[in-house]
């Protein structure tokens, strides 16, 4: 039973990284109409910012929370004016692998610097320990990062379902031509879009940075599970994203308790079924395909 | 006619090259150009003439890897016959997998088929008993009777015809009815549909052809390099071969057979560099931003059109492309 309970944190620990991630996928795309492969990129440059912050200057946790996100953005923003801009238009194919380039280009250059020895991170003092929920014992850090997820993951929902500029943000992703007609610069907000889902990448980079080691291959395989997310909530929902990110974490960790061997096979298994009997995925219309 | 003497001519440079190939490179890159070159046709088959970028084909490569070199191995047979398990392992892997990922289109289908693929390594990485782990699967022999295939020189002219009916198969593909209502459902599938071809049929046998060249390839890759590991089904594998196919052209067929000499021996280049050896990524990404952003149409389109200049304007048909190319933005 605590063995259960323990693996259920886990899956939610686990589901928290899936979740921002797809997240700032879901942003992206709704916006731009790109799955950005090198997402998993910019979670690790994240990490890497925080690790680099820490190692030269001496700042910790606490500020490279918000350093690495924002100097990450600031850093897509760029990207987007200089790269991705230049293939508005073009099939999405090409979006795929331009991106796809990016992360190759990315992930070898930081293994050029830094090796691919997993650096480690210490966890922020404040953070350290364990606390005891009844039966079972946990870290608090673990507990941390469930929660600070599921509060950023709120607020992206609230800021975009509920706002006023997430409803622009919403009419530019549905009907962009509709949307320009009515006198809204679109274009003016895609730049800001990109900059800002890849911020969300790094902040889970920087929240991973005390658990697993930073090291230039942690975005890799983590991208490749959370398209398997993304197909399972339903491309570009919000909803979906959070809800099918924390899911996949439970049910994988979950899974695991049967044998070891499923952890990793569970998302895709999901998606399997999923693709049978609703393959628009849980919150997504076909129509946005 | 002159179409005709200008095809003869073509098979009859693309026989020499075959056959002198391996005297100019080691006889190991020259079977690895053909065979990378297979699997991008196998690409170029569903993505430059059906419209489906499939990212997870290093599935088919990987799964037919691993059955060509057990059945060489384990139950010691000779190796088309190995090459042969290879293709219909992948092939009938491809059935379920196809339907399933056919299910999206557009950028969802190279999302799933990469999810897919990645399902795979998890499960090739367990099966530790079967497919060696992260040790791999080793000591593949490769025999056929009581020829000695063991230099690589031999080998390399004992797998060419495999590779050549690879490339043949995918030729008469591509040119036959089949492979026009491909075509015609990659420009306008609802049309296609109205017509009255039942395009979702069309799309998985499409699938299943191209992973049972992949299979082909992969089959050949493991028997040459006596050897399978985990790579074969990494994700990287499955960017690469499609890399290799934009490189050439799509829509080109002979363009995969290209753009994998040019990856191969840049790649081949590179690692004689102390720093890029380890690295390769930072060169193959730039070569992907390149070409997506200045070289969308491929090579073999635009060498073409450079032969084209140098022929009189009478003869120029003969280099036309008998079959659309996608139109490529």
């Amino acid at each position: 039973m605590d063995f259960l309970a323990i693996q259920l944190f886990n899956g939610l620990v686990n589901g928290a990284f899936y979740a921002l991630l797809s997240l700032g996928l879901a942003v992206i795309f709704g916006m731009m109409r790109i799955v950005n492969f090198a997402h998993g990129a910019f979670y690790m440059l994240g990490a890497f910012v925080a690790y680099v912050l820490l190692q030269q200057a001496g700042i910790g946790f606490w500020p490279s929370l918000v350093i690495a996100p924002l100097a990450i953005a600031l850093a897509g923003m760029v990207l987007e004016r200089l790269l991705i801009r230049r293939i508005a238009g073009v099939d999405p194919l090409f979006g795929f692998l331009l991106t796809f380039g990016l992360s190759l280009l990315i992930q070898d250059a930081m293994r050029l610097r830094f090796g691919l020895q997993g650096q480690p991170y210490a966890t922020p003092a404040e953070l350290a320990g364990a606390v005891s929920l009844g039966a079972v014992t946990y870290p608090t850090y673990r507990l941390f990062v469930i929660a600070f997820s599921l509060a950023v993951s709120l607020a992206v929902w609230y800021a975009i379902e509920r706002t006023r500029l997430g409803m622009v943000v919403r009419a530019a992703t549905e009907r962009a031509e509709l949307t320009r007609a009515l006198g809204v610069d679109v274009d003016r907000w895609t730049t800001p879009v990109f900059g800002f889902g890849l911020g969300l990448a790094a902040l889970a980079g920087v929240l991973a940075a005390p658990m697993r080691n930073v090291s230039p291959l942690m975005g890799s395989e983590l991208i490749i599970l959370t398209f398997a997310v993304v197909v399972i909530g339903g491309m570009g929902s919000i909803k979906g994203a959070i809800a099918a990110g924390f899911l996949v974490g439970v049910l994988s960790s979950v899974g695991a308790i049967f044998d070891p061997a499923i952890e990793g096979i569970v998302a895709f298994a999901l998606m399997a079924v999923l693709l049978l009997v609703r393959p628009s995925g849980l919150f997504g219309s076909l129509e946005t395909s | 006619m002159s179409l005709r003497r200008g095809q003869v001519a073509f098979a009859a440079a693309a026989i020499a090259v075959a056959l002198g190939l391996p005297r100019v490179l080691y006889p190991v890159l020259a079977l690895d150009i053909l065979v990378w070159g297979l699997f991008a046709m196998s690409i170029d088959l569903l993505l430059g003439f059906g419209g489906l970028l499939s990212f997870g084909h290093a599935a088919y490569w990987g799964v037919a890897g691993y059955a060509a070199g057990l059945v060489a191995r384990d139950a010691g047979m000779p190796f088309p016959f190995a090459a042969l398990a290879g293709v219909v392992a992948s092939a009938a892997l491809a059935f379920p997998l196809g339907y399933l990922s056919l299910r999206r289109t557009g950028i969802y289908f190279a999302m799933v088929t990469l999810a897919f693929a990645q399902m795979l390594f998890y499960v090739a990485n367990e099966a530790r008993p079967l497919t060696g782990g992260e040790n791999g699967l080793q000591g593949i022999p490769r025999t056929l009777g009581g020829l000695a295939l063991g230099p690589s020189l031999s080998f390399y002219y004992a797998a060419l015809p495999l590779v050549v009916v690879g490339y043949l198969a995918a030729y008469r593909i591509v040119h036959s009815p089949f492979g026009h209502v491909l075509v015609s459902i990659r420009d306008n599938e609802a049309r296609a549909r109205a017509l009255g071809y039942d395009t979702a049929r069309y799309k998985l046998v499409a699938f299943v052809l191209s992973a049972a060249l992949a299979g082909l390839a992969g089959s050949i890759e493991a028997l040459s390099q006596r050897f399978v590991s985990l790579d074969f089904l990494h994700w990287s594998t499955s960017g690469q071969v499609v890399l290799m196919a934009v490189l050439g052209g799509l829509g080109t067929l002979w363009g995969g057979i290209l753009g994998a000499a040019v990856f191969l021996l840049l790649r081949d280049f590179l690692s004689t560099s102390d720093v890029l050896r380890d690295a390769p990524g930072v060169v193959t990404g730039l070569v992907f931003i390149v070409i997506v952003l200045g070289l969308r149409r491929g090579l073999w389109p635009t060498l073409r059109n450079g032969a084209g200049r140098l022929l009189p304007r009478s003869r120029r048909a003969a280099l036309e492309p008998q079959v659309p190319e996608p139109e490529i933005r």
